[in-house]
């Protein structure tokens, strides 16, 4: 089914592949699986699940539809966003090195300094947007070139091409976090990358309310590698959390379409503001990587906005809670719009040369766009920042 | 709001002056221990749609600061000390008591739902058949009489004449938009008119001001069951009409994932509805709440992919040499273009259609080669369903029976999904050539 599905668009794959009829009922929507093990047709005979760490039919559903999306050769879905990185990270072994982008999401920064780093394997962070600094990086033990298709919060945007391309080269793996990219504006894999993970929770959710966390090969000698060490080591995304992301796929592309228009005329607006010092979004001609960005994200330039106001750290901290349709927290990429300050909350754990030295000053803002209208949330940002002046 | 404890205290106290309700009148009063619910989601009267959908009817801060509502499974609910369960029956403090009066997942998406409708008031239900059954249960007695245009979703008028007719309850039906037949058939005893807008399968729109009108100047409610449109496309309170009902299975859910329904209207008309509801117990569990929420979320955006997806297939359909007619309100040769047009902002998924020179085998022929869409009823979904109405709903009835319905053998419907209008195109196409 999924194969004579391959020639739809994005939208239609989005909604048919991994959502066969279930063959017994005829239900549009497949039943959730929820048994922890199978019944098989006969003493050493198996059937297709058998317990379902190793793998079970609603998760099975996820990842066929994921591979559709990214197109791929094979998807797994994992219980967290970190849980998927540390998958990839188990294929590494003592004396090891990595390379990874210098604003790379905090996580996957504590994941490779702090528990990588106790199994003997060393990391060197550089500008993923400098193609000759990745080069020039790498060693004759890299064998992991690990960079975001937007980084966060500076939204730096790698030429993937040409870092799949050195890679290559240089034999080295390269895998890439498309969080914020999303399948429906950009897909690694098409560009020559080996790995493409996403935090699920995001945008492929969509809605708050699941974690999860997902990642897509094209290789299939690879995907064995990897889903040996999920069943090794357990990780797997329950039946429930699947289904939510699952129904979550269907909307993603209206999601991210609208989320990233409304989010392109944010900053467009931002950036006239008086008080705002300067607009970070990959959709405007003054982002350093605006044009790499046109090239590779299909149609839209996703839904985080990063800005600076001209204010200090408490002015900023009470535009963030004075607002009334943003909400106040950390995470993104789903339905509700949210707005942080990368300062005190989502970077607090840099020191103060760290925060100066990536550029993560006090009056930055993050904004994560939801799927409210432009102008009610337009209008919120406008007056929590004249509340946040007249105090 | 009847509750069993209210009902259970009237009885024994039989008056407001007993010593123990006084009593705790005055430390109610001095309020120490009502912990007010915080507030919701303030949002402009003008703001747009999807905010509406993101945040109507939800608490700005949610228990443990969480983004999306808890789902509460709870049956019943806790009172600290009898005291406080005294605030409670004494009508001095609003809050949960037990899962069939109401629970905090249905008060978000009711009030989500009466925002978007523009109503007072929401009240959900089992389903969509639940809803019309609780809402006609409610407001008719033996003797009323109740008058349906004849194009209504046929079980709620099977509702009216198998079953509301073994309670007294006369039900009279008229050709739809016949405004002088339905002034006609209304008497003394006509509690109710009902219509659909538009119809299902023949996508009639009904002038929903005259519809109103009528009922006014009769002192006679009226009901819209408004589940084709969505309040996307028409939000029938604006005209004065007085309830309206969608089967929430279909677009407000979106996902054919969940089955639900609702009526919606003004606060004082539907008190004995709610009252009655919590004694038939048509409710929803809060896991079922919740994922008709989520589904709201996303209802501007695919309302307008529903749109646009049935106005494009309509016209690809209109212009295919195979095609014999279609019915779909967004084209011009649509008996109700004018009346659709001028009251709706787009015309939904649904579209039926009939093949030219074909029998009912040659139909189904049409209808197995689609690779998209599969055959079920319902519609709604983000996927494309298509059926033949002889076979999936009406295979039972006489010939004449089908005639007196307007149900041909070559009629297909297709329920738009929220795919790429190319992709269903494409295949309606290799479809037809089969
Ligand atoms: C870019 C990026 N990668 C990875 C993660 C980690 O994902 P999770 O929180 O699902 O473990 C996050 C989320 O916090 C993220 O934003
Ligand atoms: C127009 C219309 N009204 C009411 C209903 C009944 O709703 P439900 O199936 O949710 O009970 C349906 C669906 O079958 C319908 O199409």
């Amino acid at each position: 089914m999924s194969h004579s599905r391959s020639k739809h668009s994005f939208r239609t794959r989005a909604i048919h592949v991994g959502n066969e009829v279930d063959p017994q009922t005829g239900a549009v929507v497949p039943p959730i699986h929820l048994a922890s093990t199978f019944r098989q047709p006969g003493a050493g005979e198996w059937g297709d699940f058998d317990y379902s760490r190793s793998g079970n039919p609603t998760r099975s559903n996820l990842q066929s539809t994921l591979t559709s999306l990214e197109g791929g050769c094979g998807s797994l879905a994992f219980s967290s966003g970190m849980a998927a990185i540390h998958g990839v990270t188990m294929m590494l072994s003592t004396g090891d090195h990595v390379l990874a982008g210098c604003d790379l999401y905090g996580g996957a920064y504590r994941l490779l300094h702090k528990i990588c780093s106790r199994s003997g394997i060393d990391v060197t962070l550089v500008d993923m947007t400098d193609t000759g600094a990745v080069e020039a990086a790498i060693q004759p033990n890299t064998k992991l070139i690990w960079a975001e298709t937007i980084g966060n919060p500076r939204l730096s945007i790698p030429d993937l091409p040409s870092l799949a391309k050195i890679a290559k080269s240089r034999g080295v793996r390269i895998g890439v976090d498309n969080t914020f990219g999303t399948p429906s504006l950009i897909r690694p894999l098409e560009c020559g990358i080996d790995i493409v993970m996403h935090s699920a929770t995001k945008y492929l959710g969509g809605h708050s309310d699941c974690l999860g966390g997902t990642l897509s090969v094209a290789d299939q000698i690879l995907f064995d590698e990897l889903y040996y060490i999920q069943n090794a080591t357990g990780a797997v995304l329950d039946p429930l959390s699947c289904f939510l992301v699952s129904r979550g796929l269907k909307t993603l592309d209206l999601r991210v379409r609208e989320q990233s228009a409304t989010s392109l005329k944010l900053a467009v607006w931002l950036q006239q503001h008086p008080q705002v010092k300067s607009v970070l979004y990959p959709g405007l001609e003054t982002h350093p990587q605006h044009a790499v960005a046109k090239e590779l994200l299909n149609g839209g330039f996703g839904a985080i906005v990063t800005f600076e106001l001209d204010a200090g750290i408490k002015e900023t901290a009470k535009v963030c809670e004075t607002t009334s349709l943003f909400h106040l927290a950390v995470s993104l990429g789903a339905v509700e719009s949210l707005i942080e300050q990368p300062a005190t909350m989502s970077h607090a754990s840099y020191d103060a040369a760290d925060r100066a030295k990536f550029g993560i000053t006090d009056g930055l803002i993050r904004l994560s766009v939801g799927l409210e209208s432009y102008e009610d949330l337009q209008a919120d940002l406008e007056q929590a920042i004249a509340a946040a002046r007249a105090k | 709001m009847q509750t069993d404890m209210s009902i259970e205290s009237d009885a024994n106290s039989g008056s407001q002056s007993s010593p123990n309700s006084s009593e705790t009148n005055s430390s109610a009063a001095d309020g120490s221990q009502v912990v007010p619910s915080p507030p919701l989601t303030e949002l402009q009267p003008e703001a747009g749609l999807s905010t509406r959908c993101v945040h109507s009817g939800e608490r700005r801060q949610k228990s443990e600061g969480s983004i999306t509502a808890p789902i509460f499974t709870a049956s019943t609910y806790t009172f600290d000390s009898t005291e406080s369960l005294m605030r409670f029956v004494n009508g001095n403090e609003q809050r949960e008591e037990y899962g069939r009066y109401g629970t905090p997942n249905e008060k978000s998406v009711e009030a989500k739902l009466a925002a978007l409708e523009g109503a007072e008031q929401a009240i959900l239900y089992s389903s969509g058949m639940a809803a019309i059954v609780g809402l006609l249960m409610s407001k008719l007695s033996s003797g009323d009489e109740i008058v349906f245009f004849d194009q209504c979703y046929h079980r709620s008028r099977e509702f009216c004449t198998k079953h509301l007719s073994r309670f007294g309850v006369v039900t009279r039906q008229v050709k739809t938009g016949d405004f002088d037949a339905m002034e006609a058939a209304i008497n003394r005893n006509t509690k109710m008119l009902v219509s659909e807008s538009p119809t299902n399968p023949h996508l009639t729109a009904v002038d929903l001001e005259r519809f109103a009108a009528v009922g006014k100047a009769n002192e006679v409610e009226t009901l819209i069951d408004a589940t084709l449109a969505t309040p996307y496309n028409i939000r029938p309170v604006d005209f004065g009409v007085d309830y309206v009902l969608h089967s929430a299975t279909k677009y407000l859910g979106g996902h054919n994932d969940l089955m639900a329904g609702v009526i919606c209207g003004r606060k004082e008309q539907l008190e004995s509805v709610r009252a009655l509801r919590g004694i038939l117990g048509s409710v929803n569990s809060s896991h079922n709440l919740y994922l008709l929420e989520r589904g709201l979320k996303t209802f501007e955006l695919r309302m307008q992919r529903h749109n646009e997806n049935g106005q494009r297939i309509a016209e690809f359909l209109d212009a295919h040499p195979r095609v014999e007619k279609v019915y779909y309100p967004g084209l011009k040769s649509h008996p109700s273009h004018e009346i659709a047009a001028s009251q709706m902002r787009g015309f939904g998924g649904l579209i039926t259609f009939t093949i030219k020179d074909a029998d009912w085998k040659q139909t189904a022929q049409v209808v197995d080669a689609a690779q998209i869409p599969r055959i079920a009823p319902s519609l709604g979904g983000v996927e494309s369903l298509i059926e033949q109405p002889l076979v999936m709903s009406y295979y039972h009835c006489t010939p004449a029976e089908r005639e007196q319905f307007g149900i041909a053998d070559n009629m297909i419907r297709m329920a738009c999904g929220i795919e790429n209008a190319e992709d269903l195109i494409a295949d309606l196409k290799q479809a037809l050539a089969t």
